[in-house]
């Protein structure tokens, strides 16, 4: 069977799953579609959480942006960042936003910070940050649909619109976290299989966590010190200790993605569905279990694609690889513009190293060390479409999460917080249910005519989380004298500063020639690229929201028994039902 | 509302944040520390292929993370029972 009927059959196998799923977990009540009735298993829960936290970057883009755009060590930052916010998740944030057993982010920040202000800056914050991360899902699942299914962007785009709208507008949370459950399986089958291939022919190592630390097949030495000569070899820095610009930017750059993973409020709300305070906390544990297994997969597919993309490039004799004799799969990628070469000293070879003037790859875009990997390991056909439908996953689970957390900040904090109060809840669900089928026809406009701005989406959405949400939630838990106006004060100036920075770096909505301040590293503060600057917005947000505290009226009474009452477990059941 | 007085509240919240701090001081080090601030001196020590600091950062620092999530659920649970706090 050729590969074009596989993909196709493989892709439709999942998505009918996905929509019979849909069927099977209709929403039937509010608490049903905010927190699918607040009965996951854990384990569950930890899957589906797994599964709405690796998005189409983590599975298509991250390995190639540590084996290319960051030279490997470098690349750290994103898989410590991207799993140790999860520690903080754990310990600081979800069993205590369990207790207080409600269903939004922005409902915590309204009642700790007693004050409806509060919550729509919360609400607004909310909404900036999932808005500009759904955009680059959006970009995902048509991007995955026009290379594999070789149909265009834009209808790739409508059918993957079609399936979220299935079980997100009908299921709401329950029907996403029963269709994450399954999207999780897909895509770590279609992650890991490659890379165990792939380990076992350059290693004889099954295990790719193994595989990156051992000795390459039939000879004694390790794989990462030929890795770290070859690229060096090239010109370019060693694989395994090239730092990312400086210690303190990867020091900043990291800690902004995981406090950025631990504010993100479509990953805090999975916390809200499991039935008890200590299953939020296990549930952190087997979310971080079920993502390890790709994150620590991830790096030795990075080395390992790498060391096999170097050695294609190289040919047979060292000399550089012969135009005419290149694989069938350098073709194919080509023609994608994902791959591109430039005989520049026209003696018919492709010689690739990392000095511009004689650099012959033009173009290695960093997601092929993912979409190229079967192939350039001869992996059968069936792998390769696996490999279509994981990416699929990553992208529609990830989107219908962030979908969710937009259409609950608007009905339920907007129209029920706020402005409709007296709603019945049957008004509440319908609304809940255009609220999302908006999202998702907005996310689908955003996709379709995506902004300037939208390569820098992913990574100033952490930020601007690192920057505002987080430091509010620590602040209501691990404080009863922040007040009102100190937590209104502190989000906007947290967020303010992050986006003043990313803007004057790079320019007022990413508008190329904006940018008051050059893009170099001279201007950085403190040579902190704008990426990692979420962790000194958080830092602004702490120092203002507590300066204000000392000069505005205490909290009331009520509101420090709230925060008495959420820091110990028991009685979550009772505050349940409001 | 709570089944703790004011004192034993005091006392259950001050051992859990004990707790919370020794847990963040391993997440602390294991990452920022080994992973980052002292990664070329530990690179001067080498497992099988692995050289130790990049090691860390790449892989052993998220096992350290997992462990730690299910160490600090466990003495959590335990504490809520010795607290009479911990759900039915």
């Amino acid at each position: 069977m050729d590969l074009q009927t596989l993909t196709y059959i493989v892709v439709g196998a999942t998505f009918a799953l996905y929509i019979g799923i849909a069927f099977w977990a209709r929403a039937g009540s509010t608490k049903d579609f905010y927190v699918a009735g607040g009965g996951i298993h854990p384990v569950q829960n930890g899957m589906a959480t797994a599964a709405d936290w690796m998005s189409a970057a983590s599975f298509i883009s991250m390995a190639g942006l540590i084996a290319l755009s960051y030279g490997g060590f470098g690349g750290s930052v994103f898989l410590m960042g991207w799993t140790g916010g999860y520690v903080i998740l754990a310990m600081l944030l979800a069993p205590y936003l369990r207790k207080y057993g409600k269903f939004t982010v922005p409902e915590f920040i309204g009642d700790r910070f007693y004050s409806r202000s509060a919550r729509a800056v919360a609400v607004i914050c909310l909404i900036i940050c999932s808005v500009t991360y759904v955009i680059g899902q959006m970009k995902g699942v048509g991007v995955a649909f026009s290379r594999f299914l070789e149909v265009d962007y834009d209808t790739g785009l409508y059918v993957g619109m079609t399936i979220v709208f299935f079980y997100a507008v009908l299921g709401g949370m329950k029907g996403i976290t029963y269709t994450q459950i399954a999207q999780y399986c897909v895509l770590i089958l279609a992650y890991t299989i490659p890379a165990i291939f792939i380990s076992l022919q350059l290693t004889g190592n099954p295990l790719p966590q193994l595989g990156l630390g051992s000795t390459l097949i039939g000879t004694d030495v390790y794989l990462l010190d030929k890795l770290d000569m070859v690229v060096t070899d090239l010109g370019f820095k060693e694989y395994t200790t090239n730092v990312r610009l400086s210690s303190i930017n990867m020091f900043a750059y990291t800690m902004s993605l995981m406090i950025g993973t631990a504010g993100l409020p479509h990953v805090i709300i999975r916390f809200f569905t499991v039935p008890k305070v200590r299953d939020a906390r296990s549930s952190a544990g087997w979310a971080l279990v079920f993502i390890a297994i790709l994150y620590t997969t991830a790096p030795a597919v990075a080395g390992m694609a790498r060391l096999n993309l170097i050695d294609t490039l190289s040919g047979d004799d060292g000399q550089g690889l012969v135009i005419e004799e290149r694989p069938v799969w350098f073709q194919n990628w080509e023609k994608t513009g994902l791959l591109k070469f430039e005989d520049k000293n026209g003696d018919g070879r492709i010689q690739y190293s990392a000095d511009k003037e004689t650099n012959e790859m033009v173009k290695i875009d960093n997601d092929i060390m993912v979409l190229a990997n079967p192939e350039i390991a001869k992996l059968p056909n069936w792998v390769i479409a696996l490999v279509a439908a994981g990416g699929l996953a990553a992208a529609l689970s990830t989107a219908a999460g962030l979908l969710l957390a937009i259409a609950s900040a608007i009905s339920h904090d907007l129209m029920k917080g706020i402005f409709t109060p007296n709603i019945t809840e049957k008004t509440e669900l319908m609304a809940s249910r255009i609220a999302m089928a908006f999202a998702i026809a907005v996310a689908g406009y955003l996709g379709l005519n995506p902004p300037g701005f939208a390569a820098g989406t992913v990574a100033l959405a952490f930020g601007l989380a690192a920057s505002s949400i987080f430091p509010a939630l620590m602040m209501g838990i691990f404080s009863k004298i922040v007040t009102k106006e100190g937590a209104i004060a502190g989000m906007v100036s947290g967020i303010g500063v992050t986006l003043f920075y990313v803007f004057q770096h790079k320019g007022i909505f990413f508008i190329p020639g904006t940018a008051f301040l050059g893009d170099t590293p001279a201007n950085w503060f403190m040579g902190i690229e704008p990426n990692a600057f979420g962790v000194v917005g958080a830092i602004v947000n702490f120092a203002v929201a507590f300066g204000v505290s000392k000069v505005t009226a205490a909290p009331p009474q009520e509101v420090q028994e709230l925060v008495e009452h959420i820091r110990v477990p028991v009685g979550a059941t009772a505050a349940y039902d409001h | 509302m709570s089944p703790l007085n004011e004192q034993q509240a005091q006392e259950y919240w001050r051992r859990n944040l004990s707790l919370m701090i020794r847990c963040l001081v391993i997440w602390f080090v294991v990452s920022y520390g080994c992973g980052i601030i002292l990664a070329d001196v530990l690179n001067q020590i080498q497992i099988g292929g692995y050289k130790l600091g990049f090691w860390f950062a790449q892989q052993g620092s998220i096992y350290v993370f997992v462990g730690l999530i299910f160490y600090y659920a466990k003495k959590m649970g335990d504490l809520d029972r010795e607290f009479g706090v911990e759900e039915e």
